[in-house]
């Protein structure tokens, strides 16, 4: 036996802490970032953590990642990793499907980018149809919480491009609402039980989606009793409607409606919500970026050219500031699989039936890579840095290779959708104090945390 | 010049397709066929463009 056979692979570093009865779940719960953080700092780029009954190798820096990034479904798999999305989109959405078909499903045509021109302009519309209350306000003046705004607008704008315009129309602040607390519902006490009884935002989640499905059966009802809907006037919701089984009844119950429609606006919801409400605190916290990126939109429109048209194209300035917003504060900043087979990475073994987690909130800030790591500097991504793409294995706050978010050119185009609407017509000022701002962490989908108030202003034309 | 696509990395978002339609095509499975693999001169542009957009960084050219 040589030293370098499989019998040498040594077994990860554990990370100190996690005596309590889970683990460092409890930790996790708390300061996940810190958590992840100490692994890397005691254990380097492969060290373990422990969830309730079992153990995560958390992978950081480049090596590490790109193998967690090229492995395929069969190797590395989601299904079993995040328990806590089943009471969110319901049983056997998504995740109780093969791999095979999961890669289909991914594939949502809306996405393709022969739509992104039309769904540029809905965007447009939306923020448009929502400043206009703002337009309505004395003095074209008053003060929006970050995290109610921009939750309520990606849920009309999600809805639209993914679902349909028609159906979008049917919705209104309620469905905004109830969606939050899906989401509020995604405690990592889901690793001992995603049922758990006497947890507050597990039953405000079960209580949530009940709701959702009530809303969208008033949408399906007033459909079946108005006429039916011409070929141009289809969205998804009637043609899942259309789809019988052979002895008539409604193929998909409306639960099972509910949970699609709910699992494909979860991965474009809070992160894009999330992504465009951290790009304004930092643009506000950075006066002279945001005065570079308005001067770009100002240029870029200065001759009334479409969103429509302006969103698809480049804006270096306004990409530069969505970028580092989202090194700093990726929406997603752990994701996770189960090991379908015994691996090795970086001499250390990963025993079958594992989790395995990748740190995007920590390789995006490491200081080799990126220098000045936790500083807001737009000019890293300008030529001649271009740090993205020299760091395509730590620059990862969509993931990586094969498994990269496939909605990521869309969330670009809906950010600067978003941005060319608000940012010519409106000004803005914090609220509180520039350090006061931060993500609430308690959950796995992380949000704002509130307060998060922004003062707006009618810009001078 | 000839076209090389990672397969690894392709996601079928058809970017390519809009730059240059009469090199690269995108099945409704998002599946990408190069219609041409060794273009003439006259698309370099927009193959390049269609390299250079390519949202997951999958194709590149290799020269002859």
């Amino acid at each position: 036996m040589t030293p370098d056979t499989a019998t040498a692979l040594r077994e990860p570093p554990k990370v100190s802490g996690g005596e309590g009865e889970h683990g460092h779940l409890e930790e996790l719960r708390h300061d996940p970032i810190g958590l992840m953080r100490r692994v890397r700092e005691e254990c380097g780029d492969v060290g373990e953590f422990r969830l309730a009954e079992r153990d995560v190798v958390l992978l950081t820096g480049a090596e590490a990642n790109e193998f967690f990034f090229r492995a395929p479904e069969e190797v590395l798999d989601q299904a079993e990793a995040y328990p806590f999305m089943t009471p969110v989109f319901g049983e056997g959405v998504i995740f109780d499907a093969p791999p095979e078909r999961r890669r289909e499903m991914l594939h949502n045509q809306a996405l393709r980018d022969k739509f992104m021109r039309g769904h540029a302009s809905t965007i447009a519309d939306e923020v448009t149809r929502m400043v206009a209350q703002w337009e309505a306000a004395p003095g074209q003046t008053g003060t929006i919480d970050l995290l109610d705004w921009f939750a309520e607008l990606t849920i009309y704008t999600s809805s639209a491009c993914l679902i349909g315009k028609k159906f979008r129309k049917e919705l209104d602040r309620r469905f905004a609402e109830l969606y939050h607390d899906l989401e509020r519902g995604t405690d990592a006490l889901a690793y001992v039980d995603p049922y758990a009884p006497g947890v507050e935002s597990f039953v405000r989640r079960d209580a949530a989606r009940i709701g959702l499905v009530g809303l969208v059966q008033e949408i399906m009802d007033r459909r079946a009793a108005g006429p039916q809907a011409g070929d141009e006037d289809r969205d998804l919701l009637d043609v899942l409607m259309s789809i019988r089984n052979e002895d008539g009844s409604p193929r998909f119950s409306t639960d099972e409606v509910t949970g699609m429609f709910i699992s494909m606006m979860f991965a474009g919801h809070h992160t894009t919500s999330g992504t465009a409400a951290w790009t304004l605190i930092e643009l506000l916290r950075h006066p002279q970026e945001m005065a570079a990126v308005v001067a770009e939109l100002d240029e870029l429109y200065a001759h009334g050219e479409e969103v429509s048209y302006q969103a698809l194209r480049e804006m270096p300035r306004l990409e530069a500031a969505i970028k580092e917003a989202l090194r700093l504060h990726p929406p997603l900043i752990l994701v996770l699989r189960v090991a379908k087979e015994d691996l090795e990475v970086e001499g250390f073994r990963i025993a079958k039936g594992k989790l395995v987690g990748a740190s995007l909130a920590v390789s995006n800030r490491i200081p080799e890579d990126f220098p000045d790591s936790d500083a807001f500097v737009p000019e890293r991504y300008l030529d001649p840095r271009l740090e993205d793409q020299a760091n395509p294995w730590t620059w990862i706050p969509f993931g990586a290779g094969r498994h990269r978010c496939v909605g990521a050119p869309f969330a670009m185009m809906q950010l600067k959708a978003i941005f060319s609407v608000l940012l010519r017509g409106w000004e803005f000022e914090l609220a509180q104090p520039p350090d006061t701002y931060r993500n609430d962490h308690s959950k796995m989908v992380v949000q704002l945390a509130q307060p998060c108030a922004v003062h707006f202003a009618g810009r001078a034309r | 010049m000839r076209i090389v696509v990672d397969r690894d990395l392709c996601q079928g978002h058809g970017v390519c397709e809009s730059e240059a339609p009469e090199v690269f095509s995108v099945s409704k499975q998002g599946v990408l066929t190069i219609l041409d693999e060794s273009p003439p001169e006259s698309l370099r542009g927009r193959i390049e463009a269609a390299v250079g957009f390519c949202p997951t960084s999958a194709l590149r050219i290799e020269e002859d």
